[in-house]
């Protein structure tokens, strides 16, 4: 077995231990680790010629329908289901997608990044817990087995779930796992999109999946294709969705595309290359030199 | 006792609230079956015992044998979005017979488009406010699950105000009220207010009346039984 990266090491068994957290200069260069340089950032440059293949793609939601033909074929199933004492456990499942959620999400991410490695955790359960304690229990498992990114198209409004559910993002965070969470439709709290260490994700209307834009005003992060975005639904059938939760997947599957691309980016640089190719961050970052160059002239925002 | 009953006013509970809920309720699905041109809006809540989700409210298609019809947690598009709290908006759903199929077997109407919100109050999801076959539109999309969000928003805000000002009324879903009970507090409470209303909302609710005394004799329940 080989020893897992850095980041993904089990914490040490004495915390704080000795020594804490300093480590000296002479023995920095000892770790070896893979570093993902940061060209001149493009879309080109990002995902140009990337088909997922090698990304790794968690669906939470409500279960997939591995049969639809816009799905294709799903690596793992899994399902939230109480355990032999009632607790609540993560299992292989046989059951496909009752609500049709899941599998729209996954035939986004299938069309955007189609030889990403997809999987589901069924986390929509049938009322026997509440539906906040399967998606926790969904959640840790998927960042526990590893997973590059976990598209999370829901959230839970119950304030009680805050804690954890901050925990496991920031787990993630630093297991280079990259959480995509869809923000809500509605002024309400609900997590965990609003959390600094997920993506998060609202509609734009427009008709093009690899289009997005950044929003400079938090806590929604970016904008991607939510508008009668054509999916897969339950039962073999194809319908048009609208919601932020077909937003997300979109992001989530550009992010397998540029991780299958370059596979060392950290969660951070992901998120800065995200940015740098956003539509209006492309398009303002292009006009900034011009209208540095036109001094004193007007600034030029065609 | 049927999911309906849970609408009627019951001896544990001021009949006051319980009919603020049900009026409430009722006239946020005719707002936003108008405000969309839909074809039919409805409201579910969530029956805590079992996470099933009961039509409470219904305008237009189907308004009048859908009330107390349930259906299990997790079931369709109001099932998710009841379990996960996000709007959810579904086109072209009549693309697939399969679908159609389903909905026609459950609802007896098959709709082209569904859009639905959940209803939050204190964090916790009581329902779904859902529209079928939007006719207007004017907002787009986008514009239109914003809409819905805001009046879901606003019921969500509303029942939870009713909650608060009964503490230990919960949802009011599983009160176990008898419905002959909660049937002949409604009706005294009807009675009492009709005599002393003027003309002419006195004259429209008399033809009410009438009309919901035609519909039980249409359908078969004599005078003087309560019907099981």
């Amino acid at each position: 077995m080989t020893e897992p990266p850095p980041w993904r090491r089990p914490p040490r068994g004495h915390f704080p231990g000795v020594p804490a957290w300093g480590a000296p200069v002479d023995r920095l260069p000892d770790e070896d680790f893979g570093v993902a340089a940061l060209g001149p950032v493009t879309p080109d440059w990002a995902w140009g010629g990337a088909d997922g293949a090698g990304a790794r793609v968690c669906v939470l939601d409500s279960g997939v329908d591995a049969g639809h033909p816009l799905v294709g074929p799903v690596d793992r199933m899994l399902e939230v289901a109480a355990g032999p004492d009632g607790e609540i456990t993560v299992a292989e499942s046989a059951s496909g997608d009752t609500a049709g959620h899941g599998t729209a999400c996954a035939s986004v991410i299938r069309a955007v990044a189609p030889k990403a490695s997809l999987s589901s955790v069924r986390v929509l359960t049938d009322g026997k817990y509440g539906a906040g304690a399967a998606l926790l229990a969904g959640l840790r498992w998927a960042i526990e087995e590893g997973f590059d990114v976990i598209n999370m198209s829901l959230s839970t409004t119950k304030d009680k779930f805050i804690p954890e559910l901050r925990e496991l993002a920031d787990m993630a965070y630093f297991r280079r796992c990259i959480l995509v969470a869809a923000a809500h439709n509605m002024p309400v709290r609900s997590f965990p999109w609003p959390f600094a260490s997920v993506i998060s994700v609202a509609s734009h209307n427009g008709a093009d999946p690899m289009s997005f834009y950044y929003n400079p005003t938090p806590p929604v992060d970016f904008y991607a294709r939510g508008v009668r975005v054509p999916v897969a639904w339950a039962g073999g059938r194809q319908i048009h969705t609208t919601g932020n939760s077909f937003a997300a997947p979109h992001i989530a599957a550009i992010s397998a595309l540029v991780l299958s691309k370059h596979p060392m980016l950290t969660p951070f640089q992901l998120k800065t290359v995200l940015y740098l190719t956003a539509g209006n961050v492309a398009r303002a970052s292009d006009t900034a030199p011009r209208s540095a160059e036109n001094a004193g002239g007007t600034h030029d925002s065609q | 006792m049927t999911a309906s009953d849970h609408r009627q006013p019951g001896p544990a509970a001021p009949g006051g609230r319980q009919l603020s809920r049900g009026r409430l309720i009722q006239a946020i699905v005719e707002i936003a079956r108008t405000v969309f041109g839909a074809a039919a809006a409805s409201v579910f809540l969530v029956d805590l015992a079992t996470g099933d989700l009961v039509f409470e409210a219904v305008s237009g298609e189907g308004e009048g044998d859908l009330i107390g019809r349930r259906f299990p947690a997790g079931t369709g598009i109001a099932g998710w979005v009841a379990a996960y709290g996000q709007p959810l908006l579904v086109d072209d759903t009549t693309d697939s017979p399969q679908f159609a199929r389903g909905a026609a077997a459950s609802t007896g109407y098959v709709p082209r488009s569904i859009m639905a919100a959940p209803l939050i109050a204190a964090g916790e999801c009581l329902g779904v406010v859902e529209v079928l076959d939007r006719g207007s539109r004017l907002r787009g999309e986008l514009g239109d699950v914003d809409l819905l969000g805001l009046l879901a928003t606003e019921l969500g805000t509303a029942l939870e105000l009713l909650y608060a000002q009964s503490p230990g009324a919960g949802t009011a879903l599983g009160e176990d009220t008898p419905a002959s009970s909660s049937d002949a507090l409604l009706l005294q409470r009807v009675a009492g207010r009709l005599s002393g209303a003027a003309e002419p909302v006195a004259s429209t609710a008399r033809s009410l009346l009438a009309m919901v005394d035609d519909l039980l004799a249409r359908d078969g329940v004599p005078v003087g039984q309560a019907r099981g």
